[in-house]
């Protein structure tokens, strides 16, 4: 045991330390495409973007290094600013472009992914395909030097605000399930193709775009497959994969906010601190998080030291989003009636925060994976469970 | 940065686990447990607690110049670990943590000679703590002279032992020897029938000795012995859940493994998911013991509380995976169940473990 990262590591920190108190921009939210482009830029200039990708596809080129990774979001956290851009172009397209792509694909479309250029949105679920998405049915027919996209898709995150989509379509009708489906990289301005926003439980407080997007033989060319026609659904496990380990939560920042209203907030007079029955909650949801915390380094040394994790490398997701979501049951108890209010009303507490929080919280319950898939894949592949007999065959 | 366990502490890990299936299987438990319920006032098991001896394990936390092999108390906590996967009777929390733990703080030449013989594995020490966080039945110890009277309630590892270590307050510490005059010493058994604890009543019982100042000793012997027992109650939880999922593999219900229903699948993934992270928080209270001192009491509260916590829906869940079978003598699994049952009890309830928690951070009434 050595929680300590070393000198070279002290000395790394130091540098991006000084390099944010130099270069750290204003309010990002309210700048234009072109500053956050230009921001970004300076990020992938000095290595703290982008920071593995060859310099050829508009990386910086650094050799992988997970505590340099670590400590890069550590500082930019500590400076309330953003690494790069969290969109899923960056975190789930780039690495399957960098594993899959063709040269061409890799020169075209990471370094402007990179640069926040081009914002990309994931067309996978649909309708009818949500934890089995490989029954997914949006078809893709070659017409010539391209192919024709008819369907729907689902879930669309940030959709209205891209440029392409990275989608999963049915290109060979007549394969097997698994095997029919290609990975795709579509313009969002293609003609036949709609956009329509899904307006979510957590309505104005909710994710600021979620969408539906529908395909009516939408023209793509074909040298827009990444990797072979009916090789999607390998590739997207990469992507999966890749979505899996973004979606882990800062559970300690919240838990330090939950704190901080329950030392705040009063009812006759007393702060719910002071009262035992909700000090109790918060220990214990203390003690959750902690563990989390703990439990995220060790994962971590198993990843710098190349050692497979084991069963103990699949559950933060399940135990995370949990976690989130009954945090903010906590907050909104102890707000007693004030919990109920929403939408601006007077005497609402940090904006609804914790009410959206609440309802997000249960969105990435059920996104990117349900928690019942989550324990089917934990007992599955932990813990060597037999699987589920398949339904014979009508 | 390096979160988890060296070379050396895997290769302890993986002998004193090998050790333990092959010299303590459950049918041994089993033996032992029969053996008590027939002369519940034997108490300890001394010919197993040597073959510890053997092996190093009651010298782990004995410094290295009273011939132990002054190791860290994360490698304490893998040997409780061990010992709880294996639901093996031994003197080990009280004896091989807990004692030796007070002593080498206390660094008296008395101390040390104790220390010498409890690395031996022949001379076993008992512990009465349950008064520096819990009093009941007006339990509590005090000094007339050099001489101790009142009520100590659920010591640990005394029945059978050599001697007793006594806190007297929250700043005295003294020695008896178990069969000092004035001493009685009641078992209290347990719902594991593999262990007890026992009421001492004293009665101007004389000391062995008495040191004085001993405030950090105390404070770090409680510390310690909470964070192994965490690490035992996980140990116990590790193999509820393998027997869980072999069992499940193994047992057949309408045509198929039970194992295959997602109703069962979920129930384990629910224990391990639950479990993992538990693990993670007991090696980091472990690590800061020796290396954070100032983090380890929170962390300490809060792995034995959440384990404990933990622990009972495993215990649960662990018996309902093995449907009516699970609730039989005969398949053992309640050995299990018991362990982490009465782990609970000792060294602070989880609620109060919360509320000291809450207390440590400033946060209360």
């Amino acid at each position: 045991m050595d929680l300590e990262y070393g000198a070279e590591y002290d000395a790394f920190r130091e540098e991006v330390r000084a390099f944010l108190e130099a270069h750290k921009p204003g309010n990002l939210a309210e700048a234009s495409a072109e500053d956050r482009s230009a921001w970004l830029t300076k990020q992938i200039e000095h290595g703290y973007w982008a920071r593995t990708i060859p310099t050829e596809y508009g990386g910086y080129g650094a050799e992988p290094n997970l505590l340099h990774t670590i400590i890069m979001d550590e500082e930019f956290n500590r400076a309330g600013t953003l690494r790069g851009t969290p969109s899923q172009g960056p975190s789930m397209l780039v690495p399957t472009l960098l594993e899959h792509g063709t040269e061409e694909q890799k020169r075209r479309w990471i370094g402007p992914t990179m640069r926040g250029e081009v914002i990309w949105c994931q067309g996978y679920s649909e309708p009818g395909a949500g934890s089995d998405l490989a029954s997914l049915q949006t078809r893709a027919v070659a017409d010539g030097d391209d192919f024709l996209i008819s369907g729907q898709k689902i879930w669309t995150s940030t959709a209205d605000k891209s440029q392409m989509m990275f989608a999963l379509v049915r290109t060979e009708a007549d394969a097997p399930k698994h095997a029919g489906i290609s990975y795709l990289l579509v313009p969002v301005d293609s003609p036949g193709l709609e956009v329509r926003p899904l307006r979510t439980m957590a309505g104005d407080l909710g994710p600021s775009s979620f969408n539906q997007v529908f395909f009516d033989e939408v023209r793509v060319p074909r040298s827009n497959v990444v990797g072979r026609r009916g090789e999607g659904w390998k590739i997207a496990n990469t992507t999966l994969k890749h979505e899996r380990n973004s979606l882990s939560s800062n559970a300690e920042g919240t838990w330090m906010r939950l704190a901080k209203l329950m030392r705040d907030e009063t009812m006759n007079g007393v702060p719910a601190i002071a009262s035992p029955v909700y000090r109790d909650r918060l220990m214990q949801l203390q003690a959750r998080m902690l563990s989390m915390k703990y439990h995220a380094l060790r994962m971590l040394t198993c990843a710098l030291k190349e050692e497979p994790p084991g069963v103990a490398g699949l559950v933060a997701k399940l135990e995370n989003c949990q976690l989130s979501f009954d945090m903010a049951a906590l907050a909104l108890d102890v707000m007693g009636e004030l919990g109920a209010l929403y939408d601006h009303a007077k005497y609402e507490r940090a904006r609804g925060h914790w009410q959206a929080h609440s309802m997000f919280a249960l969105g990435l319950i059920i996104g990117g994976g349900t928690a019942q898939i989550q324990k089917n894949i934990i007992a599955e592949r932990g813990l060597g469970m037999p699987r589920e007999p398949k339904p014979a065959k009508a | 940065m390096d979160f988890g366990l060296s070379e050396d502490q895997r290769l302890l890990d993986e002998t004193l686990r090998a050790f333990l299936a092959d010299r303590v299987p459950i049918d041994v438990v089993r033996a032992e447990r029969d053996r008590l319920l027939e002369a519940p006032e034997t108490g300890i098991d001394r010919a197993l607690w040597a073959r510890l001896a053997e092996l190093g394990m009651t010298g782990v936390l004995v410094p290295e110049e009273q011939d132990g092999s002054g190791l860290s108390l994360l490698d304490a906590a893998l040997v409780a670990q061990a010992l709880g996967h294996a639901v093996a009777p031994t003197p080990f929390l009280a004896s091989g943590v807990m004692a030796p733990v007070a002593l080498r703080t206390l660094a008296t030449p008395e101390a040390e000679g104790e220390l010498r013989a409890l690395a031996t594995g022949e001379r076993i020490v008992g512990v009465a703590a349950t008064e520096l966080f819990a009093v009941r039945e007006d339990a509590g110890l005090r000094l007339e002279g050099d001489r101790v009277h009142g009520k100590a309630m659920m010591a640990l590892g005394g029945v059978g032992a050599d001697a007793l270590l006594l806190p007297i307050g929250r700043d005295r510490l003294a020695l008896v020897a178990a069969e000092a005059p004035g001493l009685t010493q009641t078992r209290l058994a347990t719902v594991d029938a593999t262990r007890c604890t026992s009421e001492l009543l004293c009665e101007g019982v004389p000391v062995l000795w008495l040191a004085r100042e001993a405030g950090s000793s105390i404070e770090r012997m409680l510390l310690a012995g909470r964070i192994a027992l965490a690490a035992d109650t996980f140990g116990a939880c590790e193999a509820m859940i393998a027997r869980s999922v072999a069992y499940a593999a193994d047992r057949t219900q309408f045509g198929r493994p039970i194992g295959s229903f997602q109703a069962v699948k979920h129930m384990c993934a629910e224990m391990i998911a639950d479990l993992e992270p538990v693990r993670s928080l007991v090696w980091y209270a472990a690590h800061c013991f020796d290396a954070l001192p100032d983090e380890a009491p929170l962390m300490a509260h809060h792995a034995l509380a959440h384990g404990a916590e933990v622990a009972r829906e495993i215990a649960s869940t662990a018996t309902q995976v093995h449907g009516g079978v699970g609730w039989t003598d005969e398949q053992n699994l309640h050995f299990w169940f018991k362990r982490v049952a009465t782990n609970r009890h000792l060294l602070g309830s989880p609620t109060s473990l919360r509320e000291g928690a809450a207390a440590l951070q400033d946060f209360g009434a």
